[in-house]
């Protein structure tokens, strides 16, 4: 007997849970939506500020940028609210054998672990970044949107958010040969402060080098830069590498992060049982 | 007064022992934290070429960059990770009871508890910053005169006593809410926007700039940085750090009368 499980219909399952647990706590779930908002609103401050004594980044107007952000936040956001919690709850499920339970269960383990939990609250950024995103398209100058750029930039972003899954995964499934990685989240964050960055600033001698680093090896630049760029500034054809070269790192990443996901559970000792 | 020296000698040691099993993950967590800088430092680069001038407000491309590796000395100093959110654990769970029964005065441990960890933090850190200063030394202005410098560090101190105080207020008002960490979110926010961690406050437009001027904050980081950079000097060099200590004595009277009136209404949660 040959038994398939149905993806969606868990994933869907995984969904109403999540928000019903989220919902249970409702002021709880108001602060922590209110919380990531500010948080954003904050750092939107500060290139505000910025853009008061420079006219551009890198090449990126006040507005572009203010895309870029935009993008930045959708990434975010998304990668927050599907992937984050449960990565987290990876490396604790590791320390403590409860991923015996998600070994012995009928479906692909990559799937359960990474999609079982979502936060709700973690969405309220995707919001402010598509009010955002309304309110600076119009404003860059010389910019005519065509239908490609509207109908690519989502398929950029989801692309970036799973280049971002991917280098979290494999983040978390370290945990497994560490028997515990409680700085995941710190690693992260510092990993990823490089992405949020136009990768036109990496210049120079020690920038060059690492621009490549994190276009070629670890393809975070990838992430925000392409989706934001698409949206941001008028299509050109010597970019369009850039545009081929994210759907070359995506794939990448996304086998590159299930390989080692599988070479890590072969190392996996039940703890505690 | 003999036994009780030796009562504070005790918990710090014990704090110290406790703090120095983590020493490894200590100073990788310490390198890694000089990571944005890298980024800061490219940012920077390319909003001076792109803006043409040499200066924004006073500070000039090698300023900032200085200024950014001198806040995170001081938010060393004066950041608290856990103080506020802690005292809440204790009082959420009961376990503040003991302070009421054992002779022990709860802010006193604290702050000892507090110094073994700073403590054991600079000698670890020592090195990751050393290194890192070094390495970035032509961003650095130069030595200072002997005299701003005991300033810097005058004002360091005061910094962490400031964080402790400020904190450890935010930490007793536990007692009414029993939850605060949204409370302590918004102060997090607070002291990262305001604190001058994020950007030099001289360029913040003018009603924020009087704003962060009535506020504890800059004191937390903007200040020791811009005194180190000999961008206050004379009077008001004097005047600030006369400001940052009063600050501090203000938060260590808050601090205790919140504690005391805590204690009053404290009802003994948890088993």
């Amino acid at each position: 007997m040959s038994y398939q499980p149905s993806y969606l219909g868990v994933f869907l399952t995984f969904v109403r849970n999540s928000l019903v647990r989220d919902m249970t706590f409702r002021a709880n779930f108001i602060i922590d939506t209110i919380s990531s908002m500010s948080w954003m609103i904050m750092n939107l401050g500060f290139y505000v500020l910025v853009y008061q004594f420079t006219p551009n980044i890198g090449g990126w107007g006040k507005y572009q940028f203010f895309v870029f952000i935009a993008t930045t936040m959708f990434v975010n956001s998304l990668v927050q609210a599907f992937f984050m919690p449960n990565a987290e709850e990876l490396s604790e499920q590791v320390r403590t054998g409860g991923l015996d339970f998600a070994l012995l269960k009928p479906i692909d383990t990559q799937f359960l672990v990474s999609l079982r939990r979502i936060s709700w609250s973690s969405l309220g950024n995707f919001f402010v970044a598509l009010l955002l995103l309304i309110y600076a398209v119009p404003r860059i100058e010389g910019l005519e949107l065509s239908l490609w750029q509207v109908l690519l930039y989502p398929v950029y972003v989801l692309m970036g958010v799973l280049i971002l899954y991917s280098v979290m995964i494999a983040l978390a499934a370290t945990s497994i040969w560490l028997g515990r990685n409680q700085s995941l989240y710190d690693f992260w964050f510092y990993i990823t402060n490089f992405s949020r960055y136009p990768m036109e600033i990496y210049e120079g001698t020690w920038g060059t080098p690492l621009r490549q680093l994190f276009t070629f090896v670890i393809p975070i630049l990838v992430v925000i830069n392409v989706p934001a760029r698409l949206m941001a500034k008028p299509l050109a054809w010597e970019h369009s590498w850039l545009a081929v070269f994210g759907v070359v790192a995506t794939l990448g990443s996304l086998l590159g992060s299930r390989w080692v996901f599988k070479r890590a559970l072969w190392s996996y000792r039940s703890a505690s049982s | 007064m003999l036994a009780r020296a030796e009562t504070w000698w005790t918990i710090l040691k014990i704090c110290l022992e406790e703090r120095l099993v983590y020493r490894g993950d200590f100073a990788l967590g310490t390198l890694m934290r000089f990571l944005p800088i890298v980024t800061q430092i490219f940012l920077w680069t390319a909003v001076f070429a792109a803006a043409g001038s040499g200066l924004i407000m006073g500070f000039s491309p090698d300023d900032i960059i200085a200024y950014y590796l001198l806040t995170m000395l001081a938010r060393a100093f004066s950041s608290m990770p856990g103080l506020a959110s802690g005292i809440a654990r204790q009082v959420r769970e009961g376990e503040i009871k003991k302070f009421l029964i054992q002779p022990i005065d709860l802010i006193s441990y604290l702050l000892l508890a507090r110094i073994a960890h700073k403590s054991v933090y600079y000698l670890v850190a020592a090195g990751p910053f050393a290194l890192v200063y070094y390495l970035c030394r032509s961003y650095f202005p130069g030595w200072p005169p002997l005299e701003v410098f005991a300033a810097f560090l005058l004002s360091l101190v005061l910094a962490f006593l400031l964080g402790f105080f400020l904190e450890a207020t935010m930490g007793m008002i536990a007692f009414w809410f029993l939850e605060v960490s949204s409370l302590l979110f918004v102060y997090m926010l607070f002291t990262f926007f305001f604190s001058g961690h994020m950007f030099p406050l001289d360029f913040l437009p003018d009603p924020w700039r009087t704003f962060v001027d009535f506020m504890p904050f800059k004191y937390m980081a903007y200040f020791p940085a811009v005194v180190f950079l000999g961008k206050v000097q004379g009077t008001e060099l004097v005047h600030g750090l006369m400001i940052q200590a009063a600050w501090v004595l203000g938060f260590i009277v808050l601090c205790r009368v919140t504690m005391q009136a805590g204690f009053n209404r404290y009802s003994g949660y948890g088993g």
